[in-house]
């Protein structure tokens, strides 16, 4: 499903990190990054917490406004109950609508952001956070373990991102944005993510084509959650052979977060955290210096659960996208 | 897109794992520990005068502790993702595992932080290791009968 909005404009951007994203390629493009992955706080689960509340003060102080000009929040991320997010709602003292979507929640809080908008809303703050020690601890092992991983393991990127929408004409346009469909190919490898990823970012991007009646060529980049090296060459495989579309002017954030050479992050970053931090920096400011005019973000996440993947399940993921535009 | 189609996609797609050099490491890895863990042995019966049999009770109670405290400084994760199952598999993998999950929950509480979740990892080898050494005691019981 592809919904067209007429008026909706990103207006400012803010993104708060951790110390691995800011000595990754793109460290020059963050509002704020910490040094430690405490922030100040008692535990990872409180730090990521504030990572959300640091990264709302941000974007308050680069828009100059303040909470009570903002009609609701939409967030989310990764911690069981979006903790997280409630947590730091709890502060703001403002409407929230807490979203999941894995990995790709950054993308679904812009489209039901952008719904809100086009439906009489006049401020929408969206924003998304994720933690490496917290999420380690809730899905994986001890954090202190630190067994071996295979290579197409990814790595929970840190940080927190925030975005406000309105219809003021100023900032980068949401075109429009397509709802995803839960997808599972039976893959049940939790250390191969871009495997379980790719082919929802197939459908989902396949499906815009079809609602819009586009070619991949509309776009100068298509853009990719967080499928990492290896889940980047499967989705370039699986859109030739399904749909015969090639991927030319293609990036995945997982990718372009960190630098993959230096840093021991294996297949590359993940998190819903992951597609905001390089987009909201990096792409936008391409954006701002028409570098790129069109481009589509295609957030991916994983819907992982490690009761039904113990069950022997496989896992499901799901992929939203929007299409975003340089305002005229 | 067909299963099995896909996932011939993505096994063209997925890196070998270097298993060979994985192993020679895990192989000189842990035959490092072995002679530590003789060298203690040594050092207790020889220069302790511990008898043998505690003398090993002791080296892996040194292994123990050391293996703990290194994991609480913060540096042994990267060790064993170096060595891999050279220091997972002797006891020092079973004390890493114990400590690395105590340290996750501490700030959850006493009881409901560290004392429900230490053996997380390790509790496993806990419960088989007595499973297994009931069924191999079993056996030996059975073939020392005839």
């Amino acid at each position: 499903m592809t919904i067209k909005f007429d008026n909706v404009y990103i207006n400012q951007t803010s993104t708060v990190t951790g110390p691995y994203e800011a000595k990754g390629r793109l460290n020059k493009f963050f509002d704020k990054s910490y040094d430690d992955l405490y922030f100040g706080m008692k535990t990872f689960e409180q730090a990521e917490t504030k990572s959300i509340n640091d990264a709302i003060d941000i974007l308050f102080r680069k828009a100059n406004i303040n909470k009570f000009q903002i009609d609701a929040f939409i967030g989310g991320d990764l911690s069981n109950q979006i903790a997280a997010s409630n947590y730091a709602m709890e502060k703001i003292n403002t409407p929230f609508i807490g979203i999941y979507a894995a990995c790709s929640t950054s993308t679904l809080g812009l489209i039901l952001g952008a719904n809100l908008i086009n439906s009489g809303a006049d401020k929408i703050v969206t924003f998304t956070s994720s933690h490496n020690n917290a999420a380690e601890k809730q899905f994986r092992y001890p954090i202190e373990y630190g067994g071996p991983k295979p290579k197409t393991t990814t790595f929970t990127s840190t940080g927190a991102a925030a975005a406000l929408l309105s219809s003021k004409k100023e900032g980068i346009k949401i075109e429009s944005g397509t709802i995803g469909k839960v997808v599972n190919l039976d893959i049940k490898d939790v250390y191969n993510m871009g495997a379980v990823m790719a082919p929802a970012a197939a459908d989902t991007i396949y499906s815009h084509l079809q609602d819009t009646g586009r070619t991949i060529d509309y776009y100068d980049l298509v853009l990719t959650g967080d499928l990492g090296i290896y889940g980047m060459n499967i989705l370039k495989d699986f859109m030739l052979n399904s749909y015969a579309i090639e991927l030319n002017k293609y990036n995945d954030t997982g990718v372009m977060l960190y630098d993959r050479d230096k840093q021991p992050v294996y297949a590359g970053a993940s998190g819903p955290v992951c597609a905001p931090l390089v987009t909201y920096g990096y792409i936008f400011e391409q954006m701002k210096q028409k570098k790129l005019k069109k481009v589509l973000l295609v957030a991916t996440g994983a819907l992982m659960n490690t009761t039904m993947v113990n069950q022997k399940l496989t896992i499901p993921a799901i992929s939203h996208a929007i299409s975003l535009e340089v305002s005229k | 897109m067909e299963k099995n189609k896909y996932k011939d996609i993505v096994d063209e797609n997925t890196p070998k794992e270097n298993v060979f050099y994985d192993c020679l490491i895990a192989f000189i890895t842990g035959g490092i520990m072995g002679v530590i863990g003789q060298y203690l042995i040594e050092f207790y019966t020889v220069i302790l005068n511990v008898p043998t049999k505690s003398a090993a009770v002791c080296m892996l109670v040194t292994l123990i502790f050391i293996s703990c405290l290194f994991t609480s400084l913060g540096f042994f994760d990267k060790w064993v993702n170096f060595c891999k199952c050279g220091l997972i598999i002797p006891i020092t993998g079973f004390a890493h595992a114990t400590m690395s999950a105590a340290l996750d929950y501490k700030k959850e509480g006493l009881v409901t932080g560290i004392g429900a979740n230490m053996l997380k990892l390790s509790g496993t080898v806990i419960i088989f290791g007595v499973v297994s050494s009931w069924v191999f005691s079993m056996i030996r019981m059975v073939v020392g009968l005839i």
